[in-house]
């Protein structure tokens, strides 16, 4: 039987993975993949605490995340190709009209 | 309230009504000369009601409580009607008439909303003046003392295009400013200290000798002042010839006849008060007598036809002064109504001269006695009353000058009074010469002026006459010494003489006279550097203060402010960089930050 620590352990590694790869991609659809991973890892810490402490709100909150996500990545994909559109480029670098 | 002070109240009222009028519809006052036919109007009929104020010799008060306060009216505002005030109603009116028909001629070629403006400016004025010479207390004398003020700068800036015009209206503004300052001061302590503006009450308390205040040499040397600036009196005499730059007739109605003597009327008015401080007398006297002399030299150098007029102006002035001073004011109010009349005749023939030949300068005129016979008669009429001859006006009110000035043992004054009746003609005459004889000039057609302009010539030349001839019978009563009257005739056909050789035979040459008397010629060719003193003081205290403030103000006031706005600006340019404008570089803040917390919150929980 592997632990709750372990399942905390695994989240707290894929998310750290996802802020890893949202820091350091260059491009967009990169980005949008590492925050997918941080999302996962919220749910799989969800789902490790409903399991070990037999609370089924957090399988529920889950599904929610799940469904959310995936509008997120419709919009966001969306938003990346009509970025292209316009710029003819998704690198993050380049996409700086806020500069100060 | 009687007719004898209902009717000066209507000869006070109708320009009022007149100017209300020409300010409000504006269609009329564009309308130019129907304006001035309707500002006319209103003063023929105020003309005649102040005749008839006159012939009957009306007296009498009527005031209304103006500033009401628990202890009875601070202040009151009325009519006072007495001799003084009627003989001043009837010179004011009627110069203002014949100034206002004359004008109409004069100022024909203006266009006709300037013309109305300036028939406006003249109701104005005189509802201003008579309001002044009607004053039954300080308090209303000193409004309408500074409303004619305000007349004389509008009218002096008439051609206000002209920089020339709008400088010597300032000039003419800030220079009576500054005696009125004094004035005002004046009237306010005098009101502290007896708690009243009337002259009723005031002359009362003096003839009971109630009116023992501390000070009163020092107030009533204030509110002379007033009476320096407006009058022209030295050191204050140096806008009058600058405000010839108004209109002609301007010159003639308010710088010479009337608005210039109000402080000669003041002095007058107030005889009583200034009775009682003989020290105060005595300095009136002083300057009165130095001022008339000064300004007659300064005449004697001058071209310009009307400045020439001004500085006699100024130097007739004196004379009224200096008799005020030495306690014949009457000689000295009947001197100004005498000279309010032969004063305005010379101005406006000297109108017509400039009319016809276009220029102020009269070394560019010369033989114009052929071309306007009926402007050279009157110029002379003018010219001998100015100069003393009998029988004409001007004799017996100068023989009543100079006689109470020599009673009132003031010898100096005497003199120089004496000195200023030669000059007198001699700067007159030599305009007559130079103008109406000697070699005509051929540039322009010199014509005689019309109708409108020689009407009232001749009337004020009948006058000038007729008041004369109206003295030599009537007056008399004052014992001058014998000696008076062929001294100062002596001396004023020494001047004649004097300006005949020089400019009419060529027996004396003008140049040599002045390199004999060069130091005077040099001084009075430069104003005796008056002027020029004002103008460095001008520039050394009053620019040199603003120069100062404007340091200040833009080096410490400004400075802080752009100190701030750099350091602000320095700031931002600095932060900038933080602002990469990328997301990522933003996510890098929120995960550093959330970072911190988690550390904070693990490690000093």
């Amino acid at each position: 039987m592997i632990g709750l620590q372990a399942y905390l352990v695994l989240a707290a590694l894929v998310f750290a993975i996802g802020l890893f790869g949202v820091l350091t991609r260059r491009n967009a659809v990169g980005i949008l993949l590492g925050i997918e991973l941080m999302l996962n890892a919220v749910n799989i810490n969800l789902v490790a605490f409903a399991r070990f402490n037999g609370d089924l709100a957090g399988v529920v909150f889950t599904l929610f995340t799940i469904s959310i996500t995936v509008a997120e990545v419709a919009v966001g994909l969306a938003i990346v190709i009509a970025i292209f559109r316009v710029r003819r480029t998704v690198e993050a670098d380049r996409l700086n009209l806020l500069r100060g | 309230m009687t007719l004898p002070t209902r009717l000066p109240l209507l000869v006070l009222l109708l320009p009022f009504a007149a100017f209300v009028v020409l300010a409000v519809v504006a269609p009329l006052r564009r309308a130019g000369a129907r304006a001035g036919l309707l500002s006319i109007a209103a003063m023929s009929v105020a003309f005649m009601a102040a005749l008839v104020a006159w012939v009957e010799g009306f007296r009498g008060e009527a005031t209304w409580s103006w500033i009401p306060s628990d202890g009875g009216p601070i202040a009151t505002v009325g009519v006072l009607v007495d001799p003084l005030s009627n003989a001043m109603l009837v010179l004011v009116t009627l110069v203002s008439l014949l100034v206002q028909v004359y004008s109409l001629a004069y100022l024909g070629d203006e266009p006709p909303a300037s013309l109305g403006r300036y028939y406006t400016y003249q109701s104005l004025f005189a509802f201003s003046m008579l309001g002044l010479v009607l004053s039954p207390g300080f308090l209303q004398m000193f409004v309408f003392w500074e409303l004619v003020g305000l007349c004389s700068y509008l009218l002096i800036g008439y051609w206000y295009q002209r920089p020339a015009a709008a400088r010597a209206a300032v000039k003419a503004f800030w220079i009576t400013k500054l005696g009125d300052v004094g004035f005002v001061i004046g009237i306010v302590l005098l009101w502290s200290a007896t708690g009243t503006f009337d002259f009723g009450e005031l002359f009362a308390r003096a003839q009971e000798h109630a009116l023992a205040i501390d000070g009163l040499g020092t107030i009533m040397f204030l509110i002379y002042l007033g009476a320096v600036g407006k009058s022209a009196q030295f050191p204050l005499h140096v806008w009058l010839p600058d405000a010839m730059e108004g209109p002609t007739p301007v010159s003639a109605l308010i710088h010479a006849a009337t608005m210039v003597t109000a402080g000669v009327f003041m002095v007058t008015r107030a005889q009583p008060l200034f009775a009682l401080v003989p020290d105060v007398l005595i300095l009136i006297g002083w300057v009165g007598a130095f001022t008339a002399l000064l300004a007659a030299t300064m005449a004697c150098v001058e071209s310009d036809i009307k400045r020439v007029l001004a500085y006699s102006t100024v130097s007739q002035l004196g004379y009224m002064m200096a008799a005020a001073g030495a306690g014949a004011a009457d000689a000295g109010f009947l001197h100004l109504l005498t000279h309010g009349l032969f004063k305005a005749l010379l101005f406006l023939a000297a109108g017509a001269v400039i009319h016809a030949v276009g220029t102020n300068d009269i070394f560019r005129m010369g033989g114009l006695f052929r071309a306007m016979p009926q402007t050279g008669i009157v110029f002379i009429v003018g010219t001998l009353a100015l100069a003393g001859v009998p029988p004409l006006a001007g004799f017996f009110s100068k023989e009543a000058v100079l006689s109470g000035v020599w009673e009132a043992h003031l010898t100096v004054p005497f003199l120089m009074l004496a000195l200023t009746v030669l000059l007198t003609a001699f700067y007159m005459f030599r305009v007559v010469f130079i103008t109406f004889f000697g070699r005509a000039f051929e540039a322009g057609h010199p014509h005689e002026a019309p109708w409108l302009m020689r009407g009232p010539l001749w009337l004020l030349a009948a006058l000038t006459v007729a008041v004369g001839i109206r003295l030599a019978v009537g007056g008399g009563e004052h014992e001058a010494p014998g000696w008076l009257v062929p001294l100062s005739l002596a001396s004023a056909f020494v001047g004649f003489a004097l300006a005949w050789a020089m400019y009419q035979r060529g027996l004396v040459d003008p140049a040599t006279f002045s390199t004999a008397l060069a130091p005077f010629d040099f001084l009075a060719r430069r104003r005796y550097g008056i002027d020029a003193l004002y103008a460095g003081l001008y520039r050394a205290l009053v620019l040199g203060f603003a120069r100062l403030i404007g340091w200040i103000d833009r080096y410490l006031v400004d400075g802080v402010l752009n100190v701030l706005s750099a350091l602000t600006l320095r700031a931002g340019a600095g932060l900038r960089g933080i602002q990469s404008g990328r997301a990522q570089d933003y996510v890098y803040g929120v995960a550093f930050g959330v970072l911190l917390l988690f550390v904070w919150a693990q490690l000093w929980r």
